[in-house]
């Protein structure tokens, strides 16, 4: 083979791998592209029920109930102006708390509670997940003193 | 007045640097010996100042001065003496700290032990390095000082969150670092080689050994961190392609790509130019990947400084040095001159498609990982991209790689004979078809893509096996005759079997959530757990509630297992301490989860078969890189001895 030939064989090795790597990418993308609401948007705008989205909010207080397996928790999401009612099975994690930030992953049910199938809470006492902090900030139940406890490094 | 002293020092390494970076390059161009030969003392004295200044920040922690701003957040006096030490780390203002005195010892080590470099070679890298420093010495000294002093000490300082202290993590920062920066070495010589125009043999040979250690120790980094998240987060989880492991799991990949066509420009004296390429990506990435952990612009464990200014900081910095160098790159890498032809089915042709395989592989990682910020960024909604599309793009671009990672190292340099390589693969072939027709029969219709890994797995083992037996021929003397680099890749690849291996095997677990009074009892993985009580302890750090749980196989006691839930008072946080037992083949995993106030808690309790593998492999792989990094043409002396015929090429194995 040429010089040129060759080159040319790696050109097209490279560009068939590339084409075939950005079909698999962008079929994944569509498939998992995980939209953020917080509760208000919810009950505002029209969200597809059957896909996986994220919530942000805090846990409302009073609101977490155990099934009698003990296994199955709900409880509600609240950006203190809407709420939205989630189920979930598993473990939760250690710093889940009433009254404290959480991010739930899951899919939304035809009843309008969120099935989840993975919750993020915060990791400490100073940390806020941007998702949360947004969420709150546009229901306009942000306050000031939090947001200074939450930037502290 | 100690902290001042460190405070002083690093104040004093900055403008070291800046003539570091000026002097030694404008005395290369005009090829003054006294200019270029400066740069070794700047860099040997810039390393004694950041030592110095780091020392002192130790001094503070170790003696527990709460006067220092940063030890008053970060310690406190009950803190045993090793979370005291690595407190220093486990915030931001410290870890920028050990990442200067990390690369000022890069800096350091190229100066001392660069004898054998060309003189003009040797000032740039040492320039770039310096341009890299002062870049970081600037970040620190302007956004993340950790010399500040508290006008009014507190009797006790914060704590360290106690997801920090423990013995996996309290060393998972530095080596991922030592990676991180390693490769700032490679970039060095990367851009030093497109200011001079030239790449050869030589190059490589120099290249190869930083990368090789930087790769290393990012292989023990990365593993650590799994392993931590495995044992600490309660429910066995080893990989979430969470952003921040995204962010040191791409300068792997690259750095991966990079180590396997340093060998190829070392050898053949080709793809030079994608060779330059993949070190200045390589360390990019590094820079991205502290850009991702530090700004604080991800939702994740690690996001623990969220000061926008910082980001800012680092963006500038980014761009710099990431556009800066690929400008360069773009000007100047045409006119390094093209090497050794090769047929595609070679040595050298393996080797591109391994490069190929496992740049698109960080590309997928990359872009699922900044998509959703590069979104936010441009004000699109907010979205993130969920873990089943890394698992959907990331896994079946591994699958070619590790198909030919058993046939490329049969392959001849410059024209290989593939059918000849797959006939001498044969028995390797037939016994990993063998494993998955065990695994089938064994597991009774278990997932069927993890039979398909462990076959992968089997492949990829025993074609390392196979290429070692055919190399040693099993005779001992001809084995320690062997370039000990040769050895390493062996080891490296059975490394890569073993943890694929792990992660195959991961699909057969089982798992039991449920709630045990004492007394009560769980079966799992061929164990009986029997719950003996629910109690309580207390150290100066934290207070434990404790299960003590017996374990019997078989009717015969095996194990004492005790998993706790620690409540922190003075971080006020809560974190579990996971019981494992592992027979290396699978681990017993036990969790204590919630009391329900009846006397009773939940037990989460798993059976993993495998996993240990993962980790395993892990740390094969970094051995084969420290085997290879001991191999005699890479020791100075040798070195040495060949610099004088400049780009001599090494004949082909």
């Amino acid at each position: 083979m040429t010089r040129k030939r060759r080159r040319l064989v790696f050109v097209l090795a490279g560009m068939v791998l590339l084409a075939g790597a950005a079909a698999i990418v962008l079929s994944a993308l569509s498939d998992n592209l995980v939209f953020f609401y917080s509760p208000t948007d919810l009950v505002t705008k029209h969200v597809p029920d059957g896909r996986r989205l994220r919530i942000g909010g805090l846990v409302a207080d009073h609101s977490l109930h155990k099934a009698a397996d003990e296994k199955t928790v709900t409880f509600d999401v609240t950006d203190e102006r809407n709420q939205v009612a989630v189920t979930y099975t598993g473990a939760l994690p250690d710093l889940f708390r009433e009254g404290q930030g959480v991010v739930v992953e899951g899919v939304r049910e035809p009843n309008g509670t969120v099935m989840a199938s993975t919750v993020l809470a915060k990791h400490d006492e100073r940390y806020m997940p941007p998702e949360v902090v947004d969420a709150l900030k546009r229901a306009g139940r942000w306050q000031e003193n939090a947001a200074t406890a939450a930037k502290s490094p | 007045m100690i902290i001042e002293l460190g405070h002083f020092a690093l104040m004093l390494a900055l403008p070291l640097a800046l003539i570091q970076a000026a002097v030694p390059l404008w005395g290369a161009h005009r090829r003054h010996a006294g200019m270029m030969a400066l740069a070794d003392l700047t860099a040997l004295a810039q390393f004694a100042l950041i030592a110095l200044a780091f020392a002192t920040l130790m001094n503070a922690y170790v003696t527990s001065d709460f006067s220092v701003l940063n030890v008053a957040e970060n310690s406190s006096s009950a803190k045993p003496l090793l979370y005291k030490i690595t407190g220093l780390w486990g915030n931001h203002e410290g870890s920028m700290l050990l990442w200067v005195l990390i690369l000022t010892l890069f800096g350091a080590a190229v100066a001392w032990f660069g004898d054998n470099l060309p003189p003009a070679l040797k000032a740039r890298v040492l320039s770039v390095q310096a341009m890299i420093g002062a870049g970081f010495f600037l970040f620190i000294l302007f956004t993340s000082d950790p010399f500040q002093r508290l006008a009014n000490p507190p009797l006790d300082g914060n704590g360290l969150n106690p997801i920090l202290q423990d013995p996996g993590l309290a060393f998972h920062p530095p080596m991922l670092y030592l990676g991180y920066v390693g490769f700032s070495v490679a970039f060095s010589f990367a851009v030093a080689a497109l200011l001079e125009g030239r790449v050869d043999a030589a190059w490589a040979r120099w290249v190869r050994p930083w990368t090789l250690a930087a790769w290393c120790a990012l292989t023990v980094g990365i593993a650590m961190g799994s392993w931590w998240a495995y044992y600490t987060l309660g429910w066995g989880g080893w990989w979430f392609w969470d952003p921040v492991e995204n962010a040191s799991f791409m300068p792997w990949l690259v750095g991966t790509a990079l180590l396997h066509s340093a060998i190829v420009v070392e050898k053949r004296d080709a793809l030079k130019t994608w060779t330059v390429l993949l070190a200045i990506l390589a360390f990019s990435l590094s820079l991205v990947g502290t850009f991702l952990v530090r700004s604080g612009v991800l939702t994740s464990v690690h996001a623990f400084a969220l000061d926008p200014r910082r980001g800012v900081f680092i963006l500038v910095l980014l761009a710099v040095a990431i556009g800066g160098s690929l400008i360069l790159y773009a000007v100047r890498a045409p006119a390094l001159q093209g090497g050794g032809l090769f047929a595609p089915v070679s040595r050298e042709g393996a080797l591109v498609l391994n490069n190929l395989l496992l740049a698109t592989g960080a590309a997928t990682v990359f872009l699922g990982t900044l998509y959703p910020l590069f979104l936010d960024a441009v004000g699109g909604p907010k979205l993130s991209v969920g873990y089943p599309f890394f698992d959907r793009t990331f896994v079946p671009l591994m699958v070619p790689l590790l198909l030919a990672v058993s046939v490329g190292p049969f392959l001849a340099w410059k024209r290989g004979d593939l059918r000849g390589a797959l006939q001498r693969l044969w028995i390797a072939f037939g016994l990993a078809v063998l494993v998955g027709a065990i695994a089938l029969y064994v597991t009774q219709g278990g997932p069927i893509l993890a039979v398909g890994g462990l076959m992968l797995a089997a492949w990829v083992g025993l074609g390392a096996i196979t290429e070692w037996i055919e190399r040693t021929k099993l005779n001992w003397r001809r084995a320690i005759h062997l370039p000990r680099a040769a050895h390493g890749m062996t080891l490296a690849h059975l490394g890569l079997a073993v943890t694929v291996t792990g992660i195959a095997g991961s699909a057969w677990q089982t798992e039991r959530i449920v709630v045990m009074k004492p007394g009560d009892n769980l079966s799992i993985g061929g164990y009986t757990l029997h719950l003996d009580r629910i109690g309580q302890s207390d150290t100066p750090s934290y207070h434990a509630e404790r299960a003590d749980i017996s374990v019997s196989a078989d009717g015969k006691a095996v194990a004492a297992m005790h998993p706790e839930k620690r409540t922190y008072p003075l971080e006020q946080m809560t974190r579990g301490e996971t019981a494992i037992r592992t027979t290396l083949l699978a681990d017993l995993y036990l969790a204590l989860g919630d009391n329900d106030g009846k006397g009773g808690a939940t037990i989460r309790a798993y059976w993993k078969p495998l996993v240990p593998w993962i980790w395993i492999g892990a740390v094969f792989m970094a051995l084969g890189g420290v085997l290879s990094l001991s191999d005699r043409r890479f020791r100075i002396g040798v070195a040495r001895r060949r610099a004088p015929a400049g780009a001599a090429v090494e004949p082909g194995e």
